[in-house]
């Protein structure tokens, strides 16, 4: 199964004094065993655009759609057995601690 | 469908549903775990299981209560499943996998060896899975693990039979959608998820065990915590539950007295207490190797259990058990019995010293039972007009009708 996982900010991350875990490490090893096919770090959401058509009208605007105090930060795209393998391959990410992880399942339209 | 050898020759209908009952306890979750395991669909399974039951209820009484009963529904809901499933055109190889299972496979107790998963494990863990909120979580696992119907769901956790029906609905599409596994954790990862299956449990269990509960739902605990205790004999932490809900569960009866008041411990008539559930109690804790929370609990229970009467309670075991709970969970509920057990160990005066200091962080705020602990303690200290007073400010913030009568008897008691 396909996950998108959302690496997000929390505005309260772990305290745990311990190391945490090397992000590039993380991917090495994700991606040698075929469980992450790809994923980066966005800008800044001050960065974002927004873009909506209404009535035929282009309206451009400036900004996230949503002004929150937790942020998506970047993405990886997982390919796992199941949940509870996505769920291993987040718990060692760094932004498990430092941010909060959203994993998201591609919708089945096969049905 | 194979007719099989009768066993009684057409018994009443009363006694077929009976026998209908009986032979679902044992059928039921394997049937529903079974076709899970091989179609993936849970609506199916369930229906398919109900269904069987159904069919045994119109049949049993007039063609006897066949020989083997599990494998008789379990016939009954595969060949069921079939016929849906072909009507729907579905993949092949479903098809050929339910043809392939034998009747057999609703037969009371094969051997559970080390690598043969039991389906109805494979069940318990995915309805408890930490992916689903603990609402669904404990509806599911009733619905498709005990059996109870929709309604009665419904009834128990005080929602509209509609509302539980869409709850159920969703929480079985979020198992597909969300690709939660359909399997045993094992390994560290087996440790990690069975607190949260032992807690659905135990939630079941006081659901049904608190005073304006149902006691249904403390039924359906004890039958699982036993059928899970089976299937994992070697986890301490479940034998440890077990005996838990089974101590507890033996004052059942003897919890009240002939008004419906609620009569605590010590005012009990211990010969009311079930000394059946109290044995199997006894013989689960004897398996208990490993200090975990359920343990400790366990333990303190048992003292309870095997007082002959209030005052030969141990209590200063039970206070040695509270300090280890204590340390291992700590919780401002196990300070405040922890306060209690020392109040009877070694006097009121050192169980308030205790009281003073689980109710310092706050935790206790609002938290009726607290300021009825205190009461307590102060009757036993000799002041009884300020006893009385605490019994009734924990009477007038206390929710359930049972308690607050059996508070405002004691601040009578004290006032007289």
């Amino acid at each position: 199964m396909k996950y998108m996982m959302f690496v997000c900010s929390d505005t309260q991350p772990d305290t745990d004094p311990t190391e945490l875990p090397d992000i590039e490490k993380w991917v090495a090893e994700n991606d040698s065993r075929g469980r992450r096919l790809t994923g980066n770090v966005f800008a800044s959401p001050s960065a974002a655009t927004t873009v909506r058509v209404r009535d035929g009208e282009l309206l451009v605007s400036e900004g996230p759609f949503a002004e929150t105090a937790e942020v998506i930060v970047g993405f990886d795209l997982l390919d796992c057995a199941d949940l509870d393998e996505a769920i291993e391959v987040a718990r060692t990410h760094p932004m498990a601690r430092n941010g909060r992880l959203e994993l998201r399942p591609f919708a089945d339209l096969s049905d | 469908m194979q007719r099989r050898p009768v066993r009684n020759p057409a018994p009443a209908g009363a006694a077929a549903a009976e026998a209908v009952a009986e032979a679902s306890v044992e059928a039921y979750p394997r049937i529903v775990a079974t076709l899970i395991r091989v179609t993936g669909d849970w609506a199916l399974a369930e229906d398919c299981a109900q269904e069987s039951l159904t069919v045994a209820l119109e049949r049993w009484p007039t063609d006897g209560v066949p020989a083997n009963p599990g494998g008789w529904l379990m016939t009954v809901a595969r060949n069921r499943a079939i016929d849906v499933l072909r009507r729907a055109t579905v993949e092949r190889r479903k098809l050929h996998d339910l043809a392939l299972l034998t009747p057999d496979e609703a037969q009371p107790e094969p051997e559970v060896g080390q690598d043969v998963v039991d389906d109805r494990l494979r069940l318990i863990f995915t309805c408890c899975h930490p992916a689903l909120a603990i609402e669904a979580r404990v509806a599911l696992t009733l619905r498709t693990v005990c059996g109870v119907p929709t309604a009665d769901i419904a009834r128990l956790l005080l929602v509209s039979e509609s509302t539980m029906t869409r709850r159920l609905t969703r929480a079985r599409t979020r198992i597909a959608q969300a690709g939660i596994p359909y399997r045993v954790p094992s390994g560290p990862a087996l440790t990690e998820r069975l607190p949260g299956v032992l807690a659905v449990l135990y939630l079941l269990f006081t659901r049904g065990y608190v005073p304006d509960g149902e006691p249904a739902f403390a039924d359906e605990a004890v039958r699982l915590a036993r059928l899970l205790d089976r299937l994992m004999p070697d986890q301490s932490e479940v034998a440890a539950l077990l005996a838990l809900c089974l101590f507890q569960h033996s004052r059942r009866d003897a919890r009240r007295d002939a008004a419906g008041n609620l009569l605590t411990l010590e005012r009990q008539d211990r010969d009311r207490w079930d000394r059946a559930a109290i044995a199997e109690g006894l013989v689960a804790i004897d398996r208990v190797r490993h200090d975990g929370p359920y343990a400790w609990q366990a333990r303190i229970a048992a003292c309870h259990a095997t007082a002959a009467s209030a005052d030969e309670t141990d209590w200063p075991t039970i206070a040695r058990a509270y300090d280890a709970l204590a340390d291992l969970r700590p919780s401002p509920v196990i300070a405040l019995n922890r306060a209690v057990a020392h109040g009877y160990a070694y006097g009121p005066a050192a169980g308030l010293v205790l009281l003073d200091a689980a109710r310092a962080g706050g935790g206790l705020d609002g938290y009726p039972l607290a300021v009825a602990v205190q009461a307590d303690l102060v009757a036993r200290q000799g002041d009884r007009p300020r006893a009385a007073g605490l019994f009734r400010e924990a009477a007038a913030a206390v929710g359930s009708t049972a308690e607050r009568r059996a508070l405002l008897d004691r601040a009578d008691e004290l006032a007289r």
